[in-house]
C-alpha cells in the first residue's frame, strides 16, 4: 500500500489498516454493523493479500476466545464486534483483560437489546466500562483508520500487554464514505515493530496461565492490573505522538475546540464531536462563548487534562449517549462530575442523554441541547439527566 | 498390524508432564487419565482447559502441576481457545516468525463443559477442523461444584440436583451421547477410553494427535466422591462400566468403527451399579430399564463395527 488519498467506506479503510498492521490471526463474528470489517478481512486473506489465519467463529464468545488462545500463543491478533456480540463475549472480554493478552478490537458501538435495534449510540461499550481494557473513541473515518495502528502499539507495549478497543460509532462511521489519507506500509512497519511477547504458550519454555486464585492472592492480581492500566497512559501519549510526528495528525486524550475563552463547553463522545464542532461555531457568530470538549480516552480515564481544559468553566453541558438505568445520570456525566467534585473552579455539570439507537440529532438539535443546557445551569438545574427529544 | 500390538508398562513414556503434588481428591481416576493422557501426549503439547476439577486442583497460584504450557481461559471455550492457539502458531510458522515445530493442540474440559455449557464451541471447532484433540473427562456429573447432574449424568443416578426421593428415581433422562455427536462432526477420529485400561487410553490418545485434522476422545473418569464408592475402588468401577458394556470402548477412525476391547464375559449392569451409592435407591424395574437401553446401545455399537468390516 503506497500513502494515498482516497474516498472509501470507513470499515473497508479499517479492515486495510488491519491488513496493514500485518496481524497473524482474525477471529470475529458477523454482526450489523460491524460486517463490512471482516467481509473485507476475509476477502483479503482469501485474496492472498495478508498471510494471516482467518477463523470464522460459531459465536462472538469464541471469537474473544480464539483471541485469547491466539494472543497467548504471542499472535497479533484482531477481532471486531457490535451491541449483543459483545454483551455475548463479555465473559471472555473481561478474562483477556485480566490475561494480559493485547488483543485490538474494532468496536462498532451499537444499541442493546430489547427493543432490538441494529443503530448507533454507546449501551454497549458502556456495559463493559470496567473490563480493564483501553477503550479510545474516533469521531471520523480518518480516526478509525489511524487508531488501529496506535491501538496495536499501545497493547502490545511490553509496559502495557493491555486490549485495546476502538470504539467508532455504528452506521455514522461504519458505513459512511470519507476521504481517508492511508499511510504506505513502510511508515506503518516502522511505526509498528514486530510483535514479541515475554511469556508465551510454546513447548520450549512452558508457563501456566490463567491459573486460578485464592483471597490470599486476588486482591494484589487486581492491584496489579490497575497499576497497568494507569500506567498505559504515558504509553498512548507517546505512541500518539510518534504517530503525529510521522503522519501530521496528533490525537489527546482530551480534545478541545475554541474553549480557551469560552464560558462554558459541550462535552461529546465518538462521532457528535464534529457536529458539535459545526455548531459551536455558528453559536460564535451569534456572540455565544461557547467551547467543545471531546473526551477521546475513555480508560485509562484521563483525569488531570480533562480538570485542565475545564476548570473555571461556568458549566459543561454532557452529552451522554447511555442511560445507566437508576443511575445519577448518564455514564459520561457521572464520570466527569467524579472528576471535578471537591475541585476549585469546577463548572456545573447538566447532563442530556441524545441519539439512542441512532436517532438523529441534528445540527438544530445540538443548538437546543446546548442553549438549553447552558440556561439550565444557570438555573442551578443540574440534578440527574434530560431525555432529548423524549415523544409523549 | 496395530490391532495386535503388545502393551508393556516398561514401555510407556516415564516422564510426568502432570505432576503429582496436585489436589485430587483420594483415588480421583479423571487425575490418573489425565496423567496418562500427557504421557501420550509428550513435552511438545499446549494445553488448554476448562474450569472445572482438573483446572482447580493443578493451578492454584503460585503453583502448578503442569509441564506443558497450559492456558486456562474459562469453563466453556477451551475447544476455542486452543483453535485461537493452532490459528496463530500456524501462522506464525508459516510466515517465519517462528520456527518450525510439530506441536499437539490439546484442549480437556469435564462433561459439564463438553456436554453441556460448552458444546457450542467445541461444535465449531470441530467443524473448523484445527489439528486439535478434544479431551472429555466424563465423571458424570458437575463434581467440581458439588456433584450437580449433567447432561452426561446416567439415567437413574442421583446427584444434588438430581435428588432421589419419594417422587423422583433421581436422573430421569439418558445420558447424551457425546461420542456419536463427535462422530457426526466427520472428523477423523473419535475414540472412547477409560484409565481402568491405560495402554488402550495412551494408544488412542497417541492416534487422535498423530492424526490431522480434529480429534476427539472421551474419557470415562471414574469419581469416587461423586459416585459414593470407595477411592480404592475407582478402577475397578471403570472396569465393570466397560465389562457391563455400560461404556464400550471403541475408535472411529475416518468413520469406520472398531470395538477395541470385547469383555471376556458381558456382566449384568448390577454388577455396575452395585455398590455406587448413586445408584442404590434403584428398583428392579428401573434397573431392567438401564440394561435394556445398554444392551440396545451395545448391538448398535456392535452392528456399526461390523458395517466397517
Amino acid at each position: 500500500m503506497a500513502k494515498v488519498r482516497k474516498g472509501i467506506e470507513v470499515s473497508i479503510a479499517m479492515a486495510d489498516a488491519v491488513a496493514q498492521a500485518n496481524v497473524d490471526v482474525i477471529a470475529a463474528y458477523p454482526i450489523t454493523p460491524q460486517t463490512h470489517i471482516v467481509e473485507h478481512l476475509a476477502e483479503i486473506v482469501a485474496n492472498g493479500e495478508l498471510d494471516a489465519e482467518f477463523v470464522p467463529v460459531d459465536s462472538e464468545h469464541s471469537a474473544m476466545s480464539v483471541c485469547c488462545g491466539s494472543a497467548a500463543v504471542g499472535a497479533r491478533t484482531f477481532t471486531s464486534t457490535s451491541s449483543q456480540g459483545l454483551a455475548l463475549m463479555a465473559e471472555i472480554f473481561i478474562i483477556s483483560a485480566a490475561m494480559r493478552l493485547p488483543i485490538v478490537m474494532a468496536l462498532a458501538n451499537r444499541s442493546l437489546s430489547s427493543p432490538l435495534s441494529i443503530w448507533n449510540d454507546h449501551t454497549d461499550t458502556m456495559l463493559v466500562r470496567d473490563a480493564g481494557w483501553i477503550h479510545i473513541f474516533v469521531e471520523n473515518g480518518q480516526e478509525s483508520y489511524d487508531n488501529i495502528f496506535t491501538a496495536f502499539r499501545i497493547a502490545e507495549d511490553p509496559e502495557v500487554m493491555l486490549p485495546v478497543a476502538v470504539n467508532f460509532d455504528g452506521f455514522i462511521l461504519t458505513h459512511m464514505i470519507e476521504p481517508i489519507e492511508y499511510e504506505d506500509d513502510e511508515t506503518i512497519a516502522a511505526y509498528l515493530p514486530k510483535f514479541q511477547m515475554k511469556n508465551t504458550l510454546h513447548p520450549d519454555h512452558p508457563v501456566s496461565m490463567g491459573c486460578f486464585g485464592m483471597p490470599e492472592i486476588y486482591t494484589e492480581a487486581q492491584m496489579q492490573r490497575e497499576s497497568a492500566i494507569r500506567e498505559s497512559y504515558p504509553v498512548i501519549l507517546k505512541a500518539w505522538d510518534e504517530w503525529g510526528k510521522l503522519t501530521g495528525r496528533h490525537y489527546r486524550p482530551v480534545e478541545t475546540y475554541r474553549t480557551e475563552d469560552a464560558d462554558y463547553c459541550i462535552v461529546t463522545m465518538g462521532s457528535y464531536g464534529e457536529t458539535a464542532m459545526e455548531v459551536v461555531d455558528s453559536l460564535r457568530q451569534e456572540g455565544e462563548k461557547v467551547g467543545v470538549v471531546k473526551i477521546r480516552l475513555w480508560r485509562p480515564f484521563p483525569n488531570e487534562e480533562f480538570c485542565r481544559a475545564v476548570l473555571g468553566k461556568k458549566s459543561l453541558v454532557v452529552l451522554d449517549r447511555a442511560i445507566s438505568f437508576g443511575g445519577p445520570g448518564g455514564p459520561v456525566a457521572s464520570e466527569l462530575r467524579s472528576a471535578l467534585y471537591q475541585k476549585e473552579g469546577a463548572p456545573v455539570i447538566v447532563n442530556t442523554v441524545a441519539g439512542l439507537a441512532g436517532r438523529d440529532v441534528s445540527r438544530n438539535d445540538f443548538r437546543k441541547i446546548i442553549l438549553e443546557g447552558k440556561a439550565k445551569a444557570q438555573r442551578g438545574e443540574t440534578e440527574g439527566f434530560d431525555l432529548y427529544g423524549l415523544r409523549g | 498390524m496395530d490391532r495386535f500390538s503388545v502393551f508393556s508398562s516398561r514401555l510407556v513414556d516415564k516422564s510426568e508432564n502432570f505432576t503429582s503434588g496436585h489436589r485430587a481428591c483420594q483415588g480421583c481416576a479423571e487425575a490418573l487419565a489425565v496423567r496418562h493422557v500427557m504421557k501420550a501426549l509428550g513435552r511438545d503439547t499446549i494445553v488448554a482447559m476448562s474450569t472445572g476439577c482438573m483446572e482447580i486442583i493443578s493451578s492454584p497460584l503460585p503453583l502448578t502441576a503442569w509441564k506443558v504450557p497450559w492456558i486456562h481461559n474459562a469453563f466453556e471455550n477451551s475447544a476455542a481457545v486452543i483453535s485461537g492457539c493452532e490459528a496463530g502458531m500456524k501462522a506464525m510458522m508459516r510466515k517465519g516468525i517462528i520456527p518450525q515445530k510439530k506441536i499437539n493442540f490439546v484442549a480437556m474440559g469435564g462433561d459439564g463443559a463438553t456436554a453441556d455449557i460448552g458444546m457450542g464451541p467445541l461444535s465449531g471447532a470441530l467443524e473448523r477442523g484445527h489439528d486439535m484433540v478434544y479431551i472429555c473427562y466424563d465423571n458424570e456429573a458437575y463434581m467440581n461444584t458439588g456433584i450437580q447432574r449433567s447432561s452426561s449424568t446416567p439415567f437413574g443416578a442421583s446427584t444434588t440436583t438430581s435428588p432421589a426421593g419419594k417422587d423422583s428415581m433421581g436422573q430421569h433422562t439418558q445420558k447424551k451421547n457425546m461420542p456419536q455427536i463427535a462422530v457426526a462432526h466427520d472428523i477423523p477420529y473419535v475414540a472412547t477410553a477409560c484409565p481402568s485400561f491405560p495402554f488402550d487410553l495412551i494408544e488412542k490418545v497417541k492416534k487422535a494427535a498423530e492424526m490431522p485434522g480434529a480429534a476427539y476422545v472421551h474419557i470415562l473418569s471414574v469419581c469416587p466422591t461423586g459416585w459414593r464408592i470407595q477411592p480404592q475402588d475407582a478402577i475397578k468401577y471403570g472396569r465393570l462400566a466397560i465389562d457391563s458394556c455400560v461404556f464400550p470402548l471403541y475408535e472411529v477412525v475416518n468413520g469406520e468403527y472398531r470395538l477395541t476391547y470385547t469383555p471376556y464375559r458381558k456382566l449384568p449392569v448390577t454388577e455396575y451399579l452395585k455398590g455406587q451409592g448413586r445408584f442404590r435407591h434403584l428398583t428392579d424395574k428401573e434397573i431392567q430399564l438401564i440394561q435394556d437401553k445398554v444392551d440396545r446401545d451395545y448391538q448398535k455399537i456392535l452392528k456399526r463395527c461390523e458395517e466397517g468390516r
